[in-house]
């Protein structure tokens, strides 16, 4: 009994680091690939408008809900302790930091997670069961070339640039939220934001974002290429693709909060 | 000349292919029956290194194809056209890029030459018509409704002759057809099968069917081999075939001799009114 379950546990463990070890090896066969992306640039291109453009809206809806919500729970903190006429000139300052460092880069990558990354499952898993990949690899085309690469380069490039975006409307979110609800002035609130952001705060976002970016695609291409089993597989695939990510997007977080 | 050497092939406990010998001559078709689940396609994907024997040895030209590297296998493949079970066309090009990706891909840049290459294909699977038959304008006009077409927005039957039009472009030395005409009316399907004997009479391509259909044997096939739980069932000429004395073949025989015949005898569909 106690054996099977170390068994059980011991399996995991290690089918956990296979996996691993799979998804790095498919990372050097992209990067390998990398100096090809200007002869394929029509392909990496094609996968930004995809990835990028194509997520513009719904990443804006998330920021600036995003930044008004971290507004309400930092005011509403203040005052809980009746320190906000105190804490005034440092509610722009902490909510920029929170949004610049976690929440934008956070949600937003979840969020791109569900979106692009269980759509890059998808897609490669339906060519994977139909055949298309075995098709690919007949004309003498490498599919981590051919689709892997231009994903994941697309997705390191365009989710930072679309973190910048959701940036920026976090931070017109919450300044709506804080001059509506709690009456401060736009004064108070840019002077608290500039005063007390850092650069270094924008760019470890940015940063962050670009691992998750690439991670995201990564897990997207590499539970395609493993789908088996028709239609049932590929739908497997979606959820599978989208669970991976986020949790390495959360453990990568996890990993630059300790880290920097 | 490909040569196969006491292959084995299982997935999980299912022991697909035990212990398969044969010998593909060059110019010639060969054609590979056998019911259902036999592994005729799984034989396929190991002779192009789509999949790897778990033991045996598969050799094209002289060269072990379950021992190339990835570059030594898509040197190879260049010179090998597949036609999928199921087509396999790229479902998000149209006609046109899914026939000539592969030279895309591989530099190839000259329009015309591209543009000659779909329109010969379509023209030879009879998705188009014969050039001749029609005006230029027409036929341009044919040819661009077709090329620009989506895979989803064909029938089924026209997938497949794209996909038997994909493998010919570039007039590979082999050409490997899966099931090429399952699925098509009689008339394309003999279409089909005179393609496969023109490629190999006038061109000299090796080719290699698998067929259900008893009819595409008897025109195609230099030498039949028949596949029966994982091994070499027969292997000969159809005439032998058509005369083996051996129960399995004969039932397979009569089986499809008899849909075929049954389609013939069915009665005619009253018109629409
Ligand atoms: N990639 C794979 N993974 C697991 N099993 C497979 C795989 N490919 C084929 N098989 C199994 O191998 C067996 C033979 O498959 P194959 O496709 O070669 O049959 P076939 O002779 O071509 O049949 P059909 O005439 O229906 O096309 C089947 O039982 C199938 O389930
Ligand atoms: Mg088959």
């Amino acid at each position: 009994m106690i054996g099977n379950i170390f068994a059980a546990v011991g399996r995991g463990v290690m089918g956990f680091f296979a996996e691993l070890g799979r998804i790095v090896l498919l990372l050097i066969a992209v990067f390998r690939y990398v100096p090809s992306a200007f002869r394929s640039r029509r392909l990496v291109l094609e996968q930004m408008s995809v990835i990028g453009v194509s997520s513009l809206p719904l990443v804006l809806l998330v920021g600036s809900f995003t930044g008004a919500i971290a507004a309400l729970q930092a005011t509403n903190l203040f005052a809980k302790f009746n320190l906000l006429a105190l804490a005034r000139p440092f509610v722009g300052g902490s909510i920029a930091t929170v949004v610049f460092t976690e929440l934008s880069p956070v949600l937003t990558a979840l969020v791109i997670a569900g979106r692009v990354g269980g759509s890059i499952a998808a897609q490669i898993g339906t060519m994977k069961v139909s055949e298309q990949i075995d098709a690919l690899e007949m004309m003498a085309i490498h599919p981590d070339r051919y689709l892997a690469m231009p994903r994941v380069l697309a997705a390191m490039t365009m989710m930072p640039i679309l973190i910048i975006f959701s940036n920026l409307v976090a931070i017109l979110g919450a300044f709506f939220l804080v001059i509506l609800k709690f009456n401060f002035t736009s004064v108070d609130y840019f002077i608290s934001v500039r005063n007390f952001f850092s650069v270094t705060e924008i760019l470890t976002g940015l940063l962050k974002s670009l691992t998750f970016g690439m991670a995201t695609a990564l897990i997207g291409c590499y539970v395609g290429f493993r789908t088996d089993g028709g239609a049932e597989g590929v739908g497997q695939s979606t959820v599978r693709s989208f669970t991976l990510s986020s949790a390495a997007i959360l453990v990568l977080d996890a990993i630059f909060g300790y880290v920097l | 000349m490909i040569v196969i050497d006491n292959v084995y092939k299982s997935f999980g406990p299912k022991h697909v292919l035990r212990g398969v010998s044969m010998e593909i001559p060059d110019g010639k078709s060969t054609v590979i029956i056998g019911r259902s689940g036999t592994g005729k396609s799984v034989l396929l994907k190991l002779i192009v290194g789509l999949l790897q024997p778990d033991s045996g040895t598969i050799t094209i030209d002289g060269r072990r194809v379950d021992l190339m590297d990835e570059k030594e296998l898509y040197e190879m493949r260049r010179h090998v056209g597949y036609v999928f079970q199921g087509a396999a066309l790229f479902d998000s090009m149209t006609v046109a890029e899914n026939l000539v990706l592969g030279l895309y891909e591989h530099g190839e840049r000259d329009t015309s030459l591209l543009n000659n290459e779909i329109r010969t294909n379509l023209v030879n699977v009879g998705l188009l018509p014969d050039p001749k038959s029609l005006s230029e304008d027409g036929f341009a006009k044919a040819y661009d409704i077709l090329a620009n077409k989506k895979p989803s927005e064909l029938s089924g039957g026209m997938r497949k002759r794209v996909g038997v039009a994909r493998a010919l472009v570039g007039t590979p030395k082999y050409v490997f057809y899966d099931e090429p005409t399952t699925g098509l009316d009689p008339i394309t399907s003999e279409q089909i099968d005179n393609l496969v004997c023109d490629l190999t009479h006038k061109l000299d391509v090796t080719s290699i069917v698998i067929t259900h259909d008893i009819f595409s044997v008897y025109k195609v096939a230099h030498a039949v081999v028949m596949l029966e739980e994982g091994v070499i069932h027969f292997n000969g000429s159809p005439r032998q075939l058509q005369q083996s004395p051996d129960p399995v073949v004969q039932e397979f025989i009569e089986r499809y001799a008899m849909t075929r015949t049954a389609d013939a005898l069915a009665p005619p569909v009253p018109p629409d009114k």
